[in-house]
């Protein structure tokens, strides 16, 4: 999951009978599928929000190019080259997408941007982790792309019009990254026994940052209870969990591989795979910015963004002067 | 003065001869530059022939409040759908 503990802006759910007029008739179309809109009438707590989880997947989108980007100029072929850089120019779209959702609700881009920067919004843990060979950047595109799109398609039936439309044209890229992410991986899998071995590392070193991206255990999730009831979160983290191992198992299978951690057993009686839960004292130490990558990846979103001031101030200006003198000619 | 770059909504019109379709927005310092960044946004997979850009700032809306006066009279009028109308079949296809 591209966005992680979200703080829900309100303890608690709120109930029925401490309701105004106005908020009940907005949960009944909540309830009923309705898809709310930027100038509909929307209780604060929502919108707030909202705002902080679609800040939270834009900002994951950008800061995920940071991972896969170091490696265009290493790629082993020019195809691949290729594949890589329209994959990585795929996600800056998709920042685009979600922080143009989220400034439907009055939230600058460079508001959201700001906050980030100083350390008052967070991105998706997994971009705290390392990618330290080519097998890691096929076993991103596979498993993490194939993560946050277990995540995203649930998201499209999301509440908010702006969310799920941008949900909508993401999954429709995202599926690109996932098969070209596993084409990669599998060159490397069915390779040689050094780029097996590799691959192999790759798997086991991914999973459990994997597994992290859907956030804490259902039991431990304290926001996601007015989120589900608001449907800006349609499925629980185990659930979308649950789900990611079953369709990913099959697929580690096939590449010959062994299963990434020794708890992975078939549950015939659930119809679904048992599996371990990551360390959550990892997750949570890297969400408070002790991750392998957390400083670094700050500092390379800061300096880009402060290294690109004067070309950005410096189109604004000619904008303004182009503007003055096409006035002044009229 | 903001520098931040303003908004802009992109409208995009695919092969087929369709009308412009609203696709998304983003940020450009002036229109040349909203169309550049449109083509790289969101043509990348030949979804477009042609597009139009307009500054959010500049677009007027209905309001979500005003919906029921302005929508729900038409929900009334069913004389306006070709269905209302019962063609018997001797006549064929109209």
């Amino acid at each position: 999951m591209y966005a992680q503990m979200i703080k829900t802006a309100h303890s608690g759910v709120h109930k029925r009978e401490d309701m105004t007029e106005q908020e009940r008739a907005f949960q009944d179309r909540i309830d009923a599928g309705e898809k709310i809109e930027p100038r509909d009438w929307m209780p604060d707590d929502y919108r707030a929000t909202l705002i902080r989880q679609i800040g939270q997947h834009a900002h994951s989108e950008v800061v995920g190019q940071l991972p896969e980007g170091n490696w265009i100029t290493r790629a082993p072929t020019l195809e691949r080259k290729a594949i890589l850089l329209a994959k990585v120019q795929d996600e800056a779209g998709h920042g685009l997408y979600l922080y143009s959702a989220a400034e439907t609700l009055g939230e600058s881009r460079d508001e959201l941007v700001r906050l980030l920067h100083e350390g008052r919004m967070k991105y998706s843990s997994i971009f705290n982790y390392p990618t330290l060979n080519w097998a890691d950047i096929g076993a991103v595109g596979w498993l993490v792309d194939g993560a946050a799109i277990v995540n995203q398609v649930a998201l499209q039936r999301t509440s908010y019009g702006p969310y799920s439309r941008a949900m909508v044209r993401i999954c429709k890229e995202e599926s690109f990254h996932a098969r070209q992410g596993y084409s990669a991986f599998m060159a490397m899998a069915l390779g040689t026994p050094e780029q097996k071995r590799m691959a192999q590392d790759a798997l086991n070193r991914m999973w459990f940052p994997c597994l992290m991206m859907f956030g804490p255990s259902d039991k431990d999730s304290v926001h996601s209870e007015q989120s589900m009831a608001w449907k800006i979160k349609v499925a629980t983290n185990d659930e979308l969990r649950q789900k990611y191992v079953d369709q990913t198992i099959p697929q580690i299978e096939y590449l010959g591989l062994d299963l990434p951690e020794a708890g992975i057993v078939w549950n015939e009686a659930r119809g679904h795979y048992d599996f371990d839960m990551p360390d959550w004292s990892e997750f949570f130490n890297v969400l408070k910015g002790n991750g392998p990558c957390n400083s670094d990846r700050m500092a390379d979103r800061v300096n880009a963004w402060e290294d690109g001031a004067w070309f950005r101030d410096g189109l604004m200006a000619h904008a303004r002067k182009a503007r003055a003198r096409k006035m002044a000619a009229e | 003065m903001s520098n931040e770059w303003p908004l802009w909504e992109v409208f995009i019109r695919g092969q087929h001869g369709l009308n412009h379709r609203h696709v998304g927005s983003l940020h450009a310092p002036d229109a040349e530059l909203a169309i550049r960044h449109a083509r790289d946004v969101y043509t990348r997979r030949n979804e477009g022939v042609s597009i139009w850009v307009v500054k959010s700032a500049e677009i007027a809306a209905s309001d979500p409040n005003e919906k029921g006066p302005l929508f729900e009279p038409s929900n009334s009028k069913v004389y306006r759908h070709p269905t209302f109308y019962d063609i018997p079949d001797e006549v064929g296809h109209m």
